[in-house]
C-alpha cells in the first residue's frame, strides 16, 4: 500500500523493559524524548498524528506481574497499571467493591481497546482537544495550537493556557474513591492520592516526574460502599466521555456516612465535586435532596467547545449525570430523576 | 547505530512460525500485509476507531494497527487466512456467504475473527452478546442485522442443540 495513504508511526527505537526500574533509568536518562508504553491505544494514535517528539518508545508489558489483581473489598485491592480495562471490567471482586470503576473501566471505548488498554494508561490518558487531536496536515493547514507547534490557544485564543479536556474514564473514579497511585522512578516509590496526580493544565497535567512509572493503584477497603459512574457520549459504544460522573457514597446504619464525587471531561483535570455532596452525610438522600445537590454539584464544570457536541449541552447534562450517578449509587432508579425529566419538558 | 535499523521479529500467524527483519515502528498490521503477505487483515483508520484491522491475539480481538509486533513474540496470532480448515470455510464463513452478511466485505475479516472470538467462548450467544462482542467494528454497508443473523446460525449449525428452523 502507498505510505502516503497510511498514517505511519514515526521512526523510532522500541524497547522492552525487563524491569521497573530499567523503565525508569531509559526514560528518566533520554532527555525527554522517550516516553512509556503500555496498551498503546491512546499513544500510538497520537503518534501517528505527530502529536509527541518521540526517539525511543519503552514498552511495559513484559514486567512481570504487570497486570495483577489482587486484594478484596474488605481489606482493600491493588490494581497494577498493567491490568487491562477489561480484566478491571469484568473483575468479580473489582464488580463487587468497586463498581463504579467496573463500569468506568467498561465504558471506556470499544472492547477491542478494552482487551489492549490498561488502567494505568487511562489514567494518563493525554487530555484531548478537536483542534490537538488531529493529523498533522490538519493541524498545519488550520494553525498550529499551543499544545503542539503553535504559540496560541485555538478553543480561547486570547488564554495564556491550555484547555486541553480530561478525558479518562477510570481517573475520576478514583479520585472519587480516594485511592492511591504507586508511582517508581530512579529516586524511589512514592504513594500519592488519585487527585495529587493531575494539574489542572492541557499540556502539564500530571504530577508525574518524567522517569516515573505508575505501578499500581490501590483502592481502600470498600465494605460499605455503594458507586456508580455515568457517562455521557454520541456514540454508546465508541468515543471518549464529554461529561463523566463518579459518585462513591460509604454508609453506616442506613445513612450516609461519606459520599465523594469526581467529573471527567469538564476540565483539563478531574475535577473533584466531594464539597457539593457534604449534605449527604447522616441522612437516606431521597430524590429531591439528590436533585437539590446535583444542580449545585456542576458548578465547577466549565466545558468548553473543544469536544465532540455543544459546550453548553454538556454543561446541561452535567448537573443529570451528576444526579444519575447519585440516585444509581443510593439505589434509585438512575433515570427517573427529577433532573432527567426536566430535560424531557 | 542509526533507528532505522532493522530487528528480528518472531511472529507466531495461524499456527505458522516467522522470523522477519523489520522496523521496530512497524505495526502488526504493516508487518502482517507487507512483510507476510497476509494481505486479508485490512487497513482502516490507522487509530483504533474503526477495527478493520481486527485480529486475534491469544484468542482475543486486537486492534493490529495499534499493536506492536516486538511485544507479541510469545502470543499466538490469528488472522482470516487461517479460519478456513483446508478448502473448508469455517461455519461463520459460510453463514455470512449464504445470508449476505459480507456486501462490500472491508469489515467481513475483522467481524468474522471478533464474532469467532466471541462464539469459541460463548457458543450460544444471545443477541445482545453479539452486539456487545461485535461493537467496535464499524460496518456501513450492511446495517449490521445480517451479521448478527449469520453470527447466530453459525453458533446454531456448531452446537448440539438442533439447528434453528429458519436454517
Amino acid at each position: 500500500m502507498d505510505p502516503i495513504l497510511v498514517l505511519r508511526l514515526p521512526r523510532l527505537r522500541y524497547v522492552q523493559a525487563r524491569t521497573v526500574e530499567e523503565a525508569a533509568a531509559i526514560v528518566g536518562s533520554d532527555g525527554g524524548r522517550a516516553m512509556l508504553i503500555a496498551g498503546g491505544t491512546d499513544l500510538l494514535p497520537n503518534l501517528k498524528r505527530r502529536q509527541f517528539d518521540v526517539a525511543t518508545l519503552v514498552s511495559l508489558r513484559g514486567i512481570p506481574g504487570w497486570d495483577a489483581i489482587t486484594g478484596d473489598p474488605q481489606a482493600g485491592m491493588s490494581l497494577s497499571a498493567g491490568a487491562t480495562l477489561d480484566q478491571v471490567a469484568r473483575h468479580p471482586a473489582v464488580l463487587s467493591g468497586y463498581r463504579a470503576l467496573a463500569q468506568a473501566a467498561g465504558l471506556v471505548s470499544t472492547p477491542q481497546i478494552r482487551y489492549m488498554g490498561t488502567l494505568g494508561g487511562n489514567l494518563m490518558v493525554d487530555p484531548r482537544c478537536n483542534y490537538y487531536n488531529q493529523t498533522f496536515a490538519w493541524r498545519k493547514a488550520v494553525g498550529f495550537c499551543l499544545k503542539k507547534d503553535g504559540d496560541i490557544c485555538l478553543v480561547a485564543r486570547s488564554s495564556p493556557r491550555c484547555w486541553a479536556v480530561s478525558s479518562s474514564d477510570t481517573a475520576p473514579v478514583a479520585v472519587a474513591f480516594a485511592a492511591s497511585v504507586v508511582l517508581q522512578g530512579m529516586a524511589g516509590t512514592r504513594r500519592v492520592r488519585a487527585a495529587e496526580l493531575y494539574r489542572d493544565d492541557g499540556i502539564d497535567y500530571t504530577t508525574r516526574k518524567r522517569d516515573e512509572v505508575i505501578t499500581s493503584v490501590e483502592f481502600p477497603a470498600a465494605r460499605t460502599t455503594t458507586s456508580a459512574y455515568w457517562k455521557l457520549r454520541r456514540r454508546g459504544s465508541f468515543d471518549f466521555p464529554i461529561v463523566g460522573a463518579a459518585v462513591v457514597i460509604w454508609w453506616e446504619d442506613g445513612v450516609v456516612r461519606d459520599a465523594r464525587g469526581a467529573l471527567s471531561a469538564v476540565g483539563s483535570h478531574p475535577v473533584d465535586i466531594s464539597s457539593y455532596l457534604s449534605s449527604l452525610r447522616g441522612v437516606h438522600p431521597d430524590e429531591r435532596l439528590i436533585a437539590e445537590l446535583a444542580a449545585a454539584a456542576d458548578k465547577p464544570a466549565r466545558p468548553l467547545d473543544n469536544t465532540d457536541l455543544s459546550h453548553y449541552w454538556r454543561k446541561r447534562m452535567t448537573r443529570v449525570f451528576i444526579e444519575r450517578a447519585l440516585r444509581d449509587a443510593a439505589g434509585l432508579d438512575p433515570q427517573a430523576g427529577l433532573l432527567t425529566a426536566q430535560l424531557k419538558s | 547505530m542509526p533507528v532505522t535499523d532493522k530487528v528480528p521479529v518472531h511472529l507466531l500467524v495461524n499456527g505458522e512460525a516467522y522470523e522477519v527483519m523489520v522496523p521496530p515502528y512497524k505495526t502488526l498490521l504493516e508487518v502482517l500485509r507487507e512483510d507476510l503477505g497476509l494481505t486479508g487483515t485490512k487497513h482502516g483508520c490507522e487509530l483504533g476507531e474503526c477495527s478493520m484491522c481486527g485480529v486475534l491475539v491469544d484468542g482475543k480481538p486486537y486492534l493490529s494497527c495499534l499493536a506492536m509486533p516486538l511485544d507479541l513474540q510469545q502470543a499466538e496470532i490469528s488472522t482470516v487466512e487461517g479460519l478456513a480448515n483446508g478448502n473448508e470455510p469455517h461455519p461463520l464463513q459460510r453463514a455470512f456467504a449464504e445470508l449476505g452478511a459480507a456486501q462490500c466485505g472491508y469489515c467481513t475479516p475483522a467481524m468474522l475473527l471478533t464474532a469467532k472470538s466471541l462464539l469459541d467462548s460463548n457458543p450460544r450467544p444471545s443477541r445482545e452478546a453479539i452486539r456487545q462482542a461485535l461493537a467496535g467494528v464499524l460496518c456501513r454497508c450492511t446495517g449490521y442485522l445480517k451479521i448478527f443473523e449469520a453470527v447466530e446460525l453459525a453458533a446454531a449449525r456448531s452446537s448440539t442443540s438442533p439447528p434453528a428452523a429458519h436454517v
